[in-house]
């Protein structure tokens, strides 16, 4: 099995249905030790990326993303537009001219997103952000490939590690962002960006398993 | 909670609407990306000043696009930074050939928007200089936060800046007047009620009837401390205290004193704790040669105030004498 550009349509439409129905739960999160817009700022991005969907149907897989991340910097504001805006552009990048893409390629893509991030927040792992729900995938997926996996037990893994990093969140202290002001307070929270770059992989896994 | 708003995804456009008709002698509001625009821009050999937020600070930043200030402002979502096509279509509509100058308050959010947008400014062709502000001295641990917020001294660099490009600075000489004007400001800010941001329809953080948050963000952040409210005497020295050990200020000084209403509090109260400020400053030998009382940047209706203090010589007290129109401040117009 490979992921195919439509593939790829579907997980951009189901992240889109998710973060909607997740909106309120996302922002709950981000109230308690951000500033209360994470959900209603993906929601309007990802609302405005449907809408451009249908102008990239036919086109690579490359053209898609990038279309997705420009979208995203268009529309999102706040740290998480720049941030998710990078990660699809630099995914675009790595996909650029492709209509399918391996195990072996998604882990490619995968980790130009993470260092995209990576990049623009200025970020490391442990600092209580998205990379730590994001990272700990990269990692489970090359493994999984290092192993021999098919991609969806090697995707299956990757979002198990996603979840698992999202969850380590609630301990970790905030210095970066703006729960970072929290200090201490910031402890005993899951990180509402960690918990959305969460959503999105699982997005991958439920379009892959439903087109089996 | 209760607010003159119809629909909390229209109180931004439908504000910047009423902005528009308000001051159509000064700005010009360029919608979709959401842009206000100095009403002569670009101003023939002036170097281009560009600065924009989240919104629900009035009236930073639109209200300080004019003669002697902002070129343009760049409004985002309520508390939401603006995206880079905001502050892409700002600086093209300044840039004069000068060279444009992005004033940024330190906030994640808006570090990496301006940052994307320099960027694709440069792509363009246009020289793009950047400073950000953090004066806000609640901010304790620089190390292991996203570093100090910037507050107050974004109004009074926005006004002594836009001075000095106004009279033909450089951008070279427009960026290091704007990095002193940092230098040398510091700010703390205190809350008594939360504010209630749009979409959400709740206080942001609850704060009970006797108490106070002491060092308080302009978003609602969390401040150094919360205590039982006092009198207006000891609220001003918890405030006063911390910026005059910061950077610090001594005796003989000369400041700025700006004492800003953070959009619910009466300036009646403003003008209390100013006296209050003064009479800790005159104990502490320093003058106040100059002072701005009011609420120039607000946290939507939360009751506090906050302290800025600028040292000033006689460089920066030129510029923020000089004519300023817009509409939020004006004088020698």
């Amino acid at each position: 099995m490979q992921i195919t550009a439509d593939h790829v349509i579907k997980f951009i439409e189901t992240i889109t249905m998710r973060v909607k129905e997740q909106r309120d739960y996302l922002t709950q999160l981000d109230s308690a030790i951000g500033d209360a817009d994470h959900g209603v700022n993906l929601d309007r991005g990802f609302t405005t990326v449907l809408t451009k969907l249908p102008s990239v149907a036919d086109k690579d897989i490359g053209t898609i993303l990038k279309t997705v991340g420009t979208t995203l910097v268009s529309t999102v504001g706040g740290a998480s537009g720049p941030l998710y805006g990078t990660a699809f552009l630099r995914a675009g990048m790595a996909s650029a001219d492709r209509f399918e893409l391996s195990v072996d390629d998604l882990a490619v893509v995968v980790e130009a997103a993470l260092e995209g991030i990576q990049a623009r927040g200025k970020s490391t792992r442990g600092e209580k952000t998205m990379i730590d729900a994001i990272g700990p995938a990269v990692d489970a997926l090359k493994a999984a490939r290092a192993a021999g996996d098919d991609l969806l037990t090697s995707l299956r893994k990757a979002v198990a590690a996603c979840q698992a990093g999202m969850e380590a969140t609630i301990p970790m202290l905030a210095t970066k962002g703006r729960a970072s002001y929290l200090g201490e307070r910031s402890i005993g929270h899951q990180d509402p960006g960690a918990t959305s770059a969460f959503l999105m992989a699982q997005a991958l896994l439920e379009v892959l398993e439903a087109s089996q | 909670m209760k607010k003159l708003i119809n629909a909390p995804e229209q109180v931004v456009k439908e504000a910047l609407a009423g902005m528009a008709d308000a001051h159509a002698d000064l700005l010009k509001v360029h919608y979709d990306p959401d842009i206000i625009v100095r009403a002569d821009a670009p101003v023939a050999n002036k170097v281009g000043l560009v600065s924009g937020g989240g919104s629900g600070h009035e009236p930073m930043h639109g209200g300080f696009v004019g003669k002697g200030m902002l070129d343009a402002a760049c409004p985002g979502a309520v508390f939401t930074s603006p995206v880079p096509d905001q502050m892409l279509a700002a600086t093209k509509a300044v840039s004069a050939g000068k060279g444009v100058l992005h004033i940024v308050k330190n906030y994640t959010g808006d570090v990496m928007n301006f940052e994307m947008a320099a960027e694709l400014a440069a792509a363009e062709g246009i020289e793009v200089a950047s400073v950000v502000t953090n004066d806000d001295v609640a901010v304790k641990d620089s190390l292991y936060t996203a570093g100090r917020r910037g507050v107050g001294v974004t109004v009074l660099m926005e006004k002594i800046v836009g001075g000095a490009a106004e009279a033909g600075a450089d951008l070279a000489e427009v960026k290091r007047l704007a990095e002193k004007v940092n230098a040398h400001g510091r700010s703390m800010g205190m809350a008594l009620t939360s504010c209630v941001v749009p979409h959400a329809g709740k206080p942001t953080f609850d704060l009970p009837d006797d108490e106070m948050e002491i060092g308080i963000g302009i978003h609602g952040e969390p401040g150094r401390t919360r205590v039982k409210v006092g009198h207006a005497a000891d609220i001003a020295a918890m405030l006063a205290g911390p910026i005059l050990e910061d950077l610090p200020f001594k005796q003989g000084d000369h400041v700025l004193a700006f004492v800003n209403g953070m959009g619910g509090t009466p300036l009646i109260e403003l003008y209390l704790m100013y006296n209050e400020l003064n009479k800790i400053l005159t104990s502490h030998g320093i003058t106040i040669s100059r002072r701005l009382i009011g609420s120039y940047i607000t946290s939507l209706e939360m009751a506090g105030c906050s302290f800025t203090l600028l040292k000033l010589d006689d460089e920066l007290t030129k510029f923020w004498d000089a004519p300023v129109l817009t509409p939020a401040l004006r004088w020698g117009c």
